[in-house]
């Protein structure tokens, strides 16, 4: 039987598809979290954290009751927009932007948190807004925060495997990941497919990262 | 003209204390805000800057509201163009030194008030240096002119020279002078060196837990009135050591340092650190003591 490329290819998507997700929801939300001081906010990051303690299973359990067109958000989204997350690709990237968001979001905080608070001050004096004081201050001053975010949501969305099984099954072309494409096919003992997957994964993880690192030390040079 | 009438509680470091201040400036004037650490005169710079909000009280600039709390007014600090020289520089460290003054244009293509500044400032050949390759001076300056290429109604300064040796405090005096001269700004300087109070301001402002104790020129705030007419220099304790009955005491006036013969009354609660006025009566040097 030839060698199956889809799964391989279908992680790749739906890590970047997941990634510029993050990007959109991690960046204001990390600013939020680093510079608010509302009361509730200790409940917001509590809740942003529990991907990182909670078993997969039980968060794929709950997003798949969720999702269920039996329940009241599942059917209403599948009523309205014509959307049906569980078992489907949409589904996998709703939930791997919740498992994943701690990854992008602390990263971001810590940089935030870290710059002296007397950049933003001098940059409002100099009659800039909230916004280009973010875009042009902050922002370019936490790069290597914004890279580990970035790397760390992508390395941890292709590691992805329980969630993925729980909310997307394992359909072929849909939903089925490298990381349950390795499981399907030791389970077959079918080793030598198994390991080709598990390769690839290998070597574009460690290339990702050892880039990261690389790129790190320069961006840390030249600040 | 600025008005500056505020009332705020703050915490300081022997408790809460209440800042009072009624202040009123005339155009083009060099002020001196003079104190204690904690006396205030930081948080004073803050809320003419709108960074800090007067709990009452309104902050009025050419006739132009930028506090009320009568009138629930409050500018951000966006709208109120003023200068702000921080004390430790607050340069953006990922832009070299042309984009930071870049980064304070008002009209953006208005490069050439860059490039002047640039001139006017002496930094021509650092410009396409990054701040952390600067020193602490070439930092001070970068940070004075971005500052002033915003064309402030009122330069705020925070003890901007305390980090430097000197030399180069006496250089980067005489250029903040200068600027003075050449854009007739108004400036509100926080500083803790009297000769530095001399040399730039023309009023200085004594804060003392908030209040404003002595407002006048250096001269008076600083010279007892009975002294007035006497021959008189400021001076810092350096070492108090037993010369049989008397005390002989280090003093640094200026960069110098000198030895005087004192008594015991005028040793009394004299602690090296302590400044001091040494002045002379007949013909005999004496100290007294000022806070």
């Amino acid at each position: 039987m030839a060698f199956d490329w889809g799964p391989l290819f279908l992680t790749f998507k739906l890590a970047a598809m997941v990634t510029v997700i993050l990007w959109v929801i991690g960046i204001p939300l990390a600013y939020w979290l680093a510079h608010s001081r509302v009361r509730w906010k200790t409940l917001v990051e509590t809740l942003v954290s529990m991907p990182l303690v909670l078993p997969p299973s039980v968060l794929g359990f709950y997003l798949l009751l969720t999702f269920s067109p039996n329940s009241w958000f599942g059917s209403t989204l599948q009523r309205h927009l014509g959307i049906q997350l569980a078992f489907s690709f949409s589904g996998l990237v709703v939930a791997s932007v919740i498992f994943s968001l701690p990854f992008m979001v602390h990263p971001i905080q810590a940089g935030f948190q870290s710059l002296p608070l007397a950049l933003q001050e001098a940059a409002y004096v100099l009659g800039k807004s909230r916004r280009e004081t973010l875009l042009r201050v902050q922002l370019p001053n936490i790069k290597p925060s914004l890279l580990s975010g970035t790397v760390l949501a992508f390395a941890h969305t292709i590691g992805e495997f329980g969630v993925v099984l729980m909310i997307g099954g394992d359909l072929p072309g849909t939903t089925r990941v490298a990381s349950i494409a390795i499981f399907n096919e030791v389970e077959a003992l079918n080793y030598s497919a198994a390991n080709l997957y598990a390769m690839v994964l290998f070597g574009i993880s460690f290339t990702i990262l050892l880039t990261v690192y690389v790129l790190n030390k320069k961006l840390l040079g030249t600040l | 003209m600025i008005e500056l009438v505020v009332e705020k509680s703050l915490k300081g470091v022997t408790g809460n204390y209440q800042l009072d201040v009624d202040l009123h400036l005339a155009a083009g004037e060099v002020v001196a805000l003079f104190g204690a650490s904690g006396a205030g005169k930081s948080t004073l710079l803050r809320m003419l800057a709108g960074l800090i909000s007067p709990s009452r009280g309104y902050i009025k600039v050419d006739n132009v509201l930028w506090f009320d709390s009568a009138k629930q007014i409050c500018l951000p600090p966006q709208k109120r163009q003023v200068g702000m020289v921080f004390q430790d520089y607050s340069l953006f460290p990922h832009l070299n030194v042309r984009d930071n003054l870049r980064f304070a244009l008002v009209d953006k293509k208005d490069l050439k008030a860059v490039d002047a500044m640039l001139v006017l400032t002496g930094l021509e050949n650092l410009q396409d240096r990054f701040p952390a390759s600067l020193s602490g001076g070439q930092r001070q300056r970068v940070a004075l002119a971005r500052a002033m290429l915003r064309r402030p109604r009122v330069l705020l300064l925070d003890e901007p020279l305390s980090a430097l040796d000197h030399a180069m405090r006496t250089q980067l005096q005489d250029e903040i002078l200068a600027l003075h001269r050449r854009f007739e700004t108004t400036i509100i300087l926080v500083s803790h060196d009297l000769a530095e109070v001399f040399k730039m301001a023309q009023r200085v402002c004594y804060l003392e837990n908030g209040k404003i104790r002595e407002d006048g020129s250096p001269l008076k705030v600083f010279s007892p009135q009975h002294l007035l007419g006497r021959w008189q220099v400021h001076a810092e304790v350096l070492a108090i050591v037993p010369l049989d009955m008397l005390w002989s005491v280090a003093l640094l006036i200026g960069n110098q340092i000198t030895r005087i013969v004192a008594s015991t009354d005028e040793v009394q609660g004299l602690n090296p650190g302590d400044k001091v006025l040494l002045f002379q009566q007949a013909f005999h040097p004496m100290l007294i003591k000022i806070p």
